[in-house]
């Protein structure tokens, strides 16, 4: 035999390996939903990009997660008389829309009872679609699109502002708490920032303030300078950037290297210890927001920030929002008395929960009813909380 | 040749068997029992969808049609790499492309632009979009294809590369001044593909059997791969295969020989992004959401990676590559950390990232393993002399 | 006036780093023909290492001013020794393999870097030490600060030497031997594995260089931050033709001031319809003018025509 077929050979041998390791690693998800003490066992999904350029967020996301089912079991939680344990199962969606609803469908397979998830836009919406088909009721916690919770499924929910909730906010305190009245925006032309940047410069002008520059930069620049620079010719008295801490940072840090006199602003994708660590010294001042109340205001959500913290390390932004959103999705469980996801989703719908981040009960459409927005400012190195601007009203 | 693809395919697993079979026994088998392999074909591939629902789960059905779809993006680029020996990076354009139309022309969307024109959006049946889609990413293949007919190899590349971003680019922001492709918002409420006024979004009962959405998309799938494989076999046969071949081995030759080198390179280019362009569609269509973040550059460079790894030039090569490439991060995904479990009793190492890792090294593995694909093109398979030492006298053709 | 000059600044600068990586990246094409996909990669492992070193000699109280080159040193020996090592697992093999397999496993070991790089150094933004103070120039009105100018002179003096190497020495020589043709420079006593090994470490090293600086200048470290400059790399590398030093720098000083004056004014010039968005779209419809002309970049030999 030449030393070609004997390639093959081994070649052949490949694909049902692949196989037979596919069905092993498929065994898990064979079990009932009883485990052998009797308890009933409640399985959680959850997604997000663990891999990529997100991945920081995304193992965030996790962490969030994973804390509330861990205490969710500490605690013996009883639904419908019996005890409750409760599994993580956690996928990786890569913020890629194809394999976000690979993973969905996963998880249906995996008879979850629930996901918190996804982390992006691109990838909850088409996901909501194959959990809405099989009545699994989604919880995201950082899904900011409008788009999300306007299509119409039953099943789709949010624990965080939309778009034109927090836009709305914050176009008004740029205007009208600043007193801006030359604004630059610079968005990074993804769902998110692109979103959200357009209902700030709707709310800012409305609320009288002259929009004289829009830029645009990408999710993996590092570089703004030529951007600031053409906004630097348009002498704006503040710029606000639709975009996550990644960029956010090194452009704060660039305006500064660029002598530009003027006030940052970002959304909640600034509001992130990475933003401060990123930007050095020119994050002094820099202004952002972040649906609901300050952790420090909220019962337990000083205890969970360091607890958070002692476990995982810094929070990098939706780690409470996931806490909360596993723990809406456990009281509305034991509300109806039963995890079967037919029987809690009314409850959920019609649920108030004080939550870490915030009071939360949702509107029709499952998006957070009139969330709390607050607004925050780098002093001394720190994100301060500056004051909340309580029952935003959606833009439309 | 029969005798040997024989012998090789009783020690593939039971897909690469399959498939194998099928392709070697159909085009050079003429004995009589080339129906029953047919029929026993044909009823494993319809079978396919119940044995995975009921072995693997739903899921993976999800997953198969994914990768009957990059099967489709790999045989259609193989047209444009394998047989016209055109590099292209950024082949995901035209997927992309035939996605849009879809979207556009199947969605509640172009209201938002056009009120008054189209007050509900356009919704037009499935099988004149079909086409369009694939016409209109043909026509986006001639537009990449003209002003490059000059260049060559990596040249060609970036160029192929920068087309892909353009593209991505550009629907990424038209959705100002005119609101045309909804910026990275994406375009939602797609209308799912009905065929024969039977919609594929839900499940249908036909013969008291009930057939879910995806067990529908895959059947629909299949056929749309099927065609897809005839095409290209007919077209690696015919004159125009013919010539492209020709013009891969030495465009200079090609054209001294009387071949119109600058017609049948737009010719490579606009059929394989037909190819690209239907697939898109069909994409648009399963998915009911479009955004551009789909269809990034590593997108182009996975689609050019089934192709080079299965087999440039081979269609049964290619079809493996794709399967191969397309499953493999998902059977990953199932096996990291159960393994790891079993083997040390708890997680060691992240299995995202763990995942990823191996993804990497099989590509690297596979391709040293066979450096000229897993199932080399027979002209390639000719070159190579199937031997290794022969394979020295070859000489590094990057550099001419 | 101030602000044109400014674009101008801010286009050198950021065409200097992609000069940086561009460089690396055609040394190794010159003399293997190899678009090595993993040199973006490299470029991200040479910053990790230096960020490592740093953060270990600060901590153990080196003085800065010492901790730097150190960690600098120690980032271009690791990364030679990576290179090294990349050559001889994914590329020797391949040497006579079709010209797309190379091409595949250099894909292969960027994913693999990626991983390997976010299972040591996490998923989180790193922020690098700022050890150059960074003071501000004004010229005529526009801003440049220390890093930024280090960063220009340094892209040229590494072309200036690269060149020396390649066309002053023995060692150059042999590269160019070995670019010309393999066969015929082994003939001749050109030990071609040696050659290429030491191409590919002086390429990885220059990658580590490369890394710091990008990293320096922006003040942080990514694992994901290599795919971007690769790719950038490689189109700056092909503008000014591929395989050329002089090219290398020449196409990413172009590139650099294309995308800055293109954010900058594309807006003004086309009436507000394409915004700094279409940054990209304009650097490439460049580069395809550019190549429609010159199917070779600006200084690239005209290919001769194999008959």
């Amino acid at each position: 035999m030449s030393r070609h077929s004997h390639r093959s050979l081994m070649f052949g041998a490949i694909v049902p390996v692949l196989l037979s390791m596919t069905l092993y690693g498929c065994e898990k998800s064979a079990t009932t939903s009883q485990d052998s003490s009797g308890d009933l066992v409640v399985r959680i999904g959850a997604s997000a990009p663990l891999t990529g350029p997100q991945a920081h967020l995304g193992k965030d996301n996790e962490n969030g997660t994973r804390m509330a089912i861990d205490d969710a079991n500490a605690k013996g939680m009883m639904i419908g008389g019996r005890k409750a344990h409760f599994e993580l199962i956690s996928e990786d969606d890569q913020a890629d829309p194809k394999t976000a609803t690979i993973v969905a469908q996963k998880l249906v397979d995996d008879k979850v009872n629930g996901v918190i998830g996804h982390l992006n836009s691109g990838t909850t919406i088409p996901a909501a679609k194959i959990y809405s088909d099989n009545g699994i009721p989604q919880i995201s916690p950082s899904a900011t699109a409008v788009t999300y919770t306007a299509q119409g499924f039953k099943t789709a929910f949010r624990v965080m502002a939309n778009d034109a909730q927090q836009g709305h906010v914050l176009g008004e305190y740029a205007a009208k708490n600043l007193g801006a009245k030359r604004i630059a925006v610079i968005d990074d032309r993804t769902a998110y920032g692109q979103g959200l940047a357009d209902q700030f410069i709707k709310s800012a002008e409305a609320n009288g303030a002259k929009i004289v520059a829009h830029e645009y930069t990408n999710d993996k620049a590092m570089d703004f300078t030529a951007v600031l620079t053409a906004v630097k010719s348009k002498k704006p008295d503040l710029l606000f950037y639709g975009g996550m801490d990644a960029q956010g940072g090194p452009m704060a840090k660039q305006v500064k290297a660029l002598a530009l006199k003027l006030k940052f602003m970002t959304g909640d994708g600034g509001y992130t210890p990475e933003f401060i660590k990123l930007a050095g010294t020119a994050a002094e001042g820099a202004y952002a927001s972040l649906p609901g109340v300050p952790l420090d205001k909220m019962p337990g959500g000083k205890a969970f920030a360091d607890r958070f913290v002692a476990k995982y390390g810094p929070i990098q932004l939706y780690a409470p929002y996931c806490y909360d959103a596993v723990n809406v999705m456990i009281a509305a469980m034991q509300k109806a008395g039963s995890a079967d996801p037919a029987k809690y989703l009314p409850a959920l719908a019609d649920i108030t929960y004080d939550g870490v981040t915030a009071k939360i009960q949702f509107d029709e459409k499952g998006d957070l009813k009139g969330g709390a927005i607050t607004m925050y400012q780098v002093q001394h190195g720190k994100w301060q909380p500056l004051e909340t601007l309580g029952m935003a009203k959606a833009a439309n | 040749m029969s005798r040997r693809s024989l012998r090789g395919s009783l020690r593939f697993g039971l897909l690469a068997t399959l498939l194998r079979g099928f392709f070697l026994m159909v085009s050079f088998d003429k004995r009589n029992q080339r129906w029953i392999i047919w029929a026993l074909l044909l009823a494993g591939l319809l079978l396919l969808p119940f044995i995975t629902d009921a072995l693997l789960g739903r899921g993976w059905v999800r997953i198969v049609d994914f990768a009957m779809l990059y099967i489709m993006l790999a045989l259609g680029l193989n047209i444009v790499v394998g047989y016209a020996g055109l590099l292209d990076l950024g082949y995901i354009a035209f997927f992309a492309v035939g996605a849009y139309c879809y979207a556009l022309t199947d969605s509640p969307h172009l209201a938002q632009a056009f009120p008054i024109a189209f007050p509900a959006g356009v919704h037009l049946p499935f099988w004149f979009v079909l086409p369009l889609s694939a016409l209109v990413a043909g026509g986006f293949g001639v537009l990449l294809g003209a002003p490059t007919l000059r260049l060559r190899g990596d040249y060609l590349a970036i160029v192929t590369l920068g087309f892909g971003e353009i593209i991505r680019i550009f629907l990424n922001n038209l959705n100002a001044p005119v609101n045309l492709t909804n910026g990275p918002q994406g375009i939602s409420f797609i209308d799912p593909i009905t065929v024969m006024g039977v919609s594929l979004n839900k499940t249908q009962h036909f013969f008291g059997i009930a057939f879910p959405s995806v067990h529908l998309y895959f059947y629909l799938f299949l056929a749309f791969t099927a065609l897809v494989i005839f095409v290209s076999q007919r077209l690696e046969k015919s004159r125009i295969g013919r010539a492209w071949m020709a013009i891969r081995e030495d465009e200079v030759a090609a054209s001294a020989m009387g071949i119109n080198t600058r017609n049948l390179k737009l010719l490579a280019f606009a059929m394989g992004a037909m190819f690209g362009g239907a697939s898109g569609a069909l994409f648009a269509g399963f998915q009911g959401f479009v955004s551009p973040e789909s269809f990034s550059l590593m997108e182009s460079i996975m689609v050019l990676c089934m192709v080079v790894l299965g087999g440039m030039g081979n269609i049964t090569g290619v079809i493996l590559g794709g399967i191969l490439l397309a499953l493999l991060p998902e059977v990953l995904r199932n096996i990291v950390m159960p393994v790891q479990q079993a083997l040390f009793g708890k997680t060691l190492i992240d299995p995202e990232s763990l995942r990823m890792l191996l993804f990497g090294s099989a590509l690297i593995g596979m391709m040293l393993y066979r450096p000229a694909g897993l199932l080399p093109s027979r002209l390639r398979r000719r070159e190579l002399g199937g031997d290794d030492a022969a394979a020295e006298e070859s000489v590094y053709d990057a550099t001419h | 006036m101030d602000i044109f000059l400014q674009q101008i600044i801010n286009g050198l600068v950021q065409g200097s780093v992609y000069a940086l990586v561009a460089l690396g990246y055609t040394m190794v094409y010159g003399i293997l023909g190899l678009i090595n996909f993993a040199h973006g990669e490299v470029v991200m492992i040479g910053a990790m290492l230096a960020l490592s070193s740093l953060t270990a000699l600060l901590g153990w109280g080196v003085t800065p001013l010492l901790a730097l080159p150190i960690s600098i040193a120690l980032a271009m020996l690791g990364c030679m020794v990576l290179g090294y090592g990349i050559e001889r697992i994914a590329y020797r093999p391949l040497r006579h393999a079709p010209r797309l397999a190379p091409l595949i496993t250099a894909i292969g070991v960027s994913i693999v870097l990626q991983n390997l790089a976010m299972m040591i150094w996490g998923r989180q933004y790193h922020s690098f030490p700022q050890l150059i103070a960074n003071t501000p120039h004004n010229i005529g009105g526009a801003i440049i600060n220390n890093i930024q100018i280090i960063i220009f002179i340094l892209a040229l003096a590494i072309m200036a030497g690269l060149m020396f190497v390649v066309n002053r020495t023995r060692l150059g020589r042999a590269m160019r031997a070995v670019s010309e043709n393999q066969h015929a420079a082994q003939l001749m006593g050109v030990d071609i594995n040696r050659v290429i090994s030491i191409t590919f470490m002086l390429g990885s090293g220059l990658a580590a260089i490369a890394g710091v600086m990008v990293s320096a200048n922006y003040g942080l470290a990514h694992y994901y931050m290599g795919f971007i400059l690769g790719l950038k790399a490689f189109t700056a590398a092909v503008l000014g033709g591929i395989g050329n030093l002089r090219g290398a720098m020449l196409g990413g000083l172009l590139l650099g001031l294309i995308e800055s004056l293109g954010a900058g004014y594309i807006g003004g010039l086309t009436g507000g319809f394409f915004g700094s968005n279409y940054q990209d779209v304009f650097a490439f419809f460049v580069l395809i003018a550019v190549l429609v002309f010159r199917p070779s970049g600006l200084l690239g030999e005209r290919l001769a025509e194999r008959a």
